[in-house]
């Protein structure tokens, strides 16, 4: 593995290395130093095109504790830059002498363009409509951790697919872990083809979330409504939206996830998210160790073939200084 | 080589639209002559190859006046004569647009420094803002034969219907980029299987299709003479097929690249192969293919389109549309399969006849005909390279792609530009 740009790129197998190695480092948050000198000396630039605090300062967090510089390059979004080269930005941060690049661009495809010109291993954090792959990732390991193996579970994917990197992700990574996964949205939400998805479809919420083992909600976007996508965010609400009755009906023991940050009424109903099941803080507690999982494959011996037990090693020899 | 050189392609097999034959075609005073006409000729060596008609490209953008960084008149034509064209429709989306008599002769002269043919197409309407007509009895008094808003499809109905009654008397052919624009806006791709799973803005087929089949409607009631530019999805073919089997008189093109290309191309978000209409789907390529055989489309086109690396090296989304195409027109219908035959009447004889170029007798290599000639080798296969063309564009589609179809002189009025593959004017 030289890049992680696509959850498609991985095969079940990469994705349950990653997975298995993924608590040896959510171990290293628990320690008194939590730091381990996996990544010393190299350097992870964090290249965020779009805002978004919660995945950028993951990705720092992670690289920090595996002792890795990192250099936050901040690329204004305004539209003035809109059309920059890429090509150009790619090259200045090459000179810099980097070892791993995680980008995040309001546009599909950018992390694989950023391939063609920086020898650096490159990080797709979320590019456009297409990619998201350590949410997946994350979204796997937290599931993983309430609900076992995932092999026939019946996850159900709720909100704007079309528009969502997360669901194209997080479709691909449920299903190669042999879960069986239902989409639900108002047919303007689906993704175009959603024939050539390897899922179900349903447009009937309540009927979709009748036999869920975990329910993954999305993120709506406000200016759907003024796309004529969707007629307004209440009836959105009212017909996609996570409701008190409905999350009653689903039971305490069905995982709730959602990617943040939760618009509060639209998706999910005022009250829900504060529901134990719903398992938005474990998400962005797992997002470190996964990041950090997958940082030590990239960059660490893990990239040099070696297997991921040596790094206990290192937590207990860092820890014991 | 001056126009006075007596020329002599020999060895070839000659393939026009009277028929094929093997035989040698001489040249002299930039009309081809009878062989035993000649004393001291310069020799083309044609073993081996097709020898016919200069290509004719209807649909190129050649950037200059206004877009000289991308493309000048002498780049283009340098690039066309190489990919075989000996006649360039240019498109009348320059800065200023070619929307008064006063561009149309000042496109006209700086063509003359091309090596090739330069035709001029107007516009439709002002500035191609489709709002208010162009003088088009200006335009056609200038010898302009064709208009387009080149680009810009024109939207409004009402509008769309006077410019087609408007230009009917006037002898002009209405060129209409087929897109309906409030169905395919937000749209960076081929709307389906690979830009849902590329996670990119999809085009339905179907934003070409319902313009398609007002348009056919408009011309039905006008009368006018109307030719759709670069149709793409198979379902347009099935229209334009349909209207020509009721008698209503359109013509139709398709861009060489939806030939033999497909969306699934854009994997790796390749921008140099973002075009408009989009790459579409195998179906649509396998549909265009044999609309060629067929004689449904009328033309293959260039619709070359050059670039800096500036504008394509973005997200694909930011990225403009476009490919370079003269210099790889013939070798990508050739590699898509298309019979030899049928890319020289798609790219040669139909689009001259469209264009009204010369009388028809010309489109054969008899002799009294101008000497515009193209010789190419069928079977030989160059992997593409944009680094080795002449364009001042970057941005090919074809990078790295084997195309098999190499053209090896290329004779403009009587002047041989291009000798084994290289620009020898």
């Amino acid at each position: 593995m030289n890049h992680l740009l696509s959850i498609d790129d991985l095969t079940a197998a990469d994705i349950r290395e990653i997975l298995r190695i993924t608590p040896s480092f959510a171990e290293v948050a628990e320690r008194r130093i939590s730091k381990v000198p996996a990544l010393r000396g190299q350097t992870v630039a964090l290249l965020f095109y779009e805002d978004s605090t919660r995945t950028r300062l993951s990705f720092e967090v992670a690289a920090k504790r595996l002792s890795a510089d990192t250099l936050n390059v901040s690329v204004s979004t305004s539209s003035v830059n809109k059309g920059e080269s890429l090509r150009d930005t790619a090259e200045t941060i090459e000179a810099m002498g980097i070892d791993a690049v995680v980008v995040r661009h309001r546009s599909s495809g950018v992390p694989m363009q950023l391939t063609k010109w920086v020898d650096a291993a490159v990080i797709n954090a979320g590019d456009g409509w297409h990619q998201h792959p350590t949410q997946a990732l994350l979204d796997c390991f937290t599931l993983e951790q309430q609900l076992g193996d995932l092999t026939g579970r019946n996850i159900v994917i709720v909100g704007d697919i079309r528009h969502s990197r997360v669901a194209r992700s997080d479709v691909g990574a449920f299903t190669r872990l042999g879960a069986e996964v239902t989409l639900v949205a108002p047919p303007t939400l689906l993704p175009a083809a959603p024939d050539t998805w390897p899922v179900r479809i349903e447009t009937n919420l309540d009927r979709a979330l009748q036999r869920a083992d975990a329910v993954c909600l999305l993120r709506m976007q406000r200016e759907r409504q003024h796309e004529a996508l969707v007629p307004d965010l209440r009836e959105y609400a009212t017909l996609y939206g996570l409701t008190a009755q409905r999350a009653a009906a689903l039971g305490p023991d069905v995982p709730i996830l959602h990617p943040g940050p939760m618009n509060r009424g639209v998706e999910i109903a005022a009250d829900v998210p504060d529901l134990d099941q719903v398992l938005v803080v474990d998400q962005v507690r797992n997002g470190v160790a996964v990041r950090m999982a997958v940082l030590f494959l990239l960059l660490g011996s893990g990239a040099a073939g070696m297997p991921a037990p040596a790094l206990v090693d290192d937590v207990e020899t860092e820890d014991a200084r | 080589m001056s126009e006075s050189t007596d020329l002599l392609v020999r060895g070839g097999t000659v393939v026009d639209s009277v028929g094929t034959s093997m035989r040698d075609v001489a040249v002299r005073n930039g009309v081809i002559v009878e062989p035993d006409a000649l004393s001291e000729p310069h020799v083309v060596d044609a073993t081996g190859c097709i020898v016919s008609t200069g290509l004719v490209d209807m649909h190129a953008h050649l950037g200059e006046p206004g877009d000289e960084a991308a493309e000048t008149m002498r780049s283009a034509g340098h690039a066309a004569v190489l990919g075989g064209f000996t006649t360039v429709l240019a498109m009348p989306d320059t800065h200023p647009a070619v929307d008064s008599a006063a561009v149309v002769d000042h496109v006209r002269s700086i063509g003359s420094s091309a090596l090739c043919h330069v035709e001029v197409a107007g516009a439709i309407t002002l500035q191609r803002s489709g709002k208010h007509l162009a003088p088009l009895g200006e335009l056609a008094a200038a010898g302009v034969r064709y208009v387009t808003d080149a680009g810009f499809g024109l939207q409004n109905p009402l509008l769309m219907r006077r410019a087609l009654e408007y230009c009917r008397p006037l002898g002009l052919t209405v060129g209409q980029p087929a897109d309906l624009r409030a169905l395919s806006a937000h749209g960076h791709m081929h709307e389906g299987e690979w830009s849902s799973r590329l996670g990119l803005g999809g085009a339905p087929a179907e934003a070409e299709e319902i313009m398609v089949m007002r348009d056919v409607s408009l011309a039905r009631l006008t009368g006018a003479t109307l030719h759709f530019q670069t149709l793409s999805s198979a379902g347009s073919l099935a229209i334009v097929g349909a209207a020509a089997r009721a008698g209503v008189e359109v013509s139709a093109e398709v861009a060489a690249h939806h030939l033999l290309l497909t969306d699934s191309d854009l994997v790796s978000y390749d921008t140099n192969r973002k075009v408009w209409p989009p790459l579409r789907s195998s179906a649509d390529v396998a549909a265009a293919q044999t609309a060629v055989e067929s004689g449904v489309i009328d033309a293959i086109v260039s619709d070359h389109t050059p670039h800096t690396t500036d504008r394509k090296e973005r997200a694909f989304d930011e990225a403009e549309h476009g490919t370079v195409g003269l210099e790889t027109a013939l070798a990508v219908a050739l590699t898509a399969g298309i019979s030899v035959s049928s890319a020289l009447r798609a790219l040669s004889w139909r689009p001259a006849e469209l264009l009204g170029l010369g009388d028809p007798t010309t489109r054969s290599l008899s002799a009294g005909a101008t000497a515009d000639i193209v010789v190419f080798d069928p079977d030989l296969a160059i992997t593409s390279k944009a680094s080795e063309m002449a364009t001042l564009g970057t941005n090919s589609a074809y990078e790295g792609i084997e195309l098999t179809g190499a053209v090896r002189a290329t004779i403009v009025a009587g002047r041989l530009v291009v000798e084994e593959g290289k620009v020898v004017a």
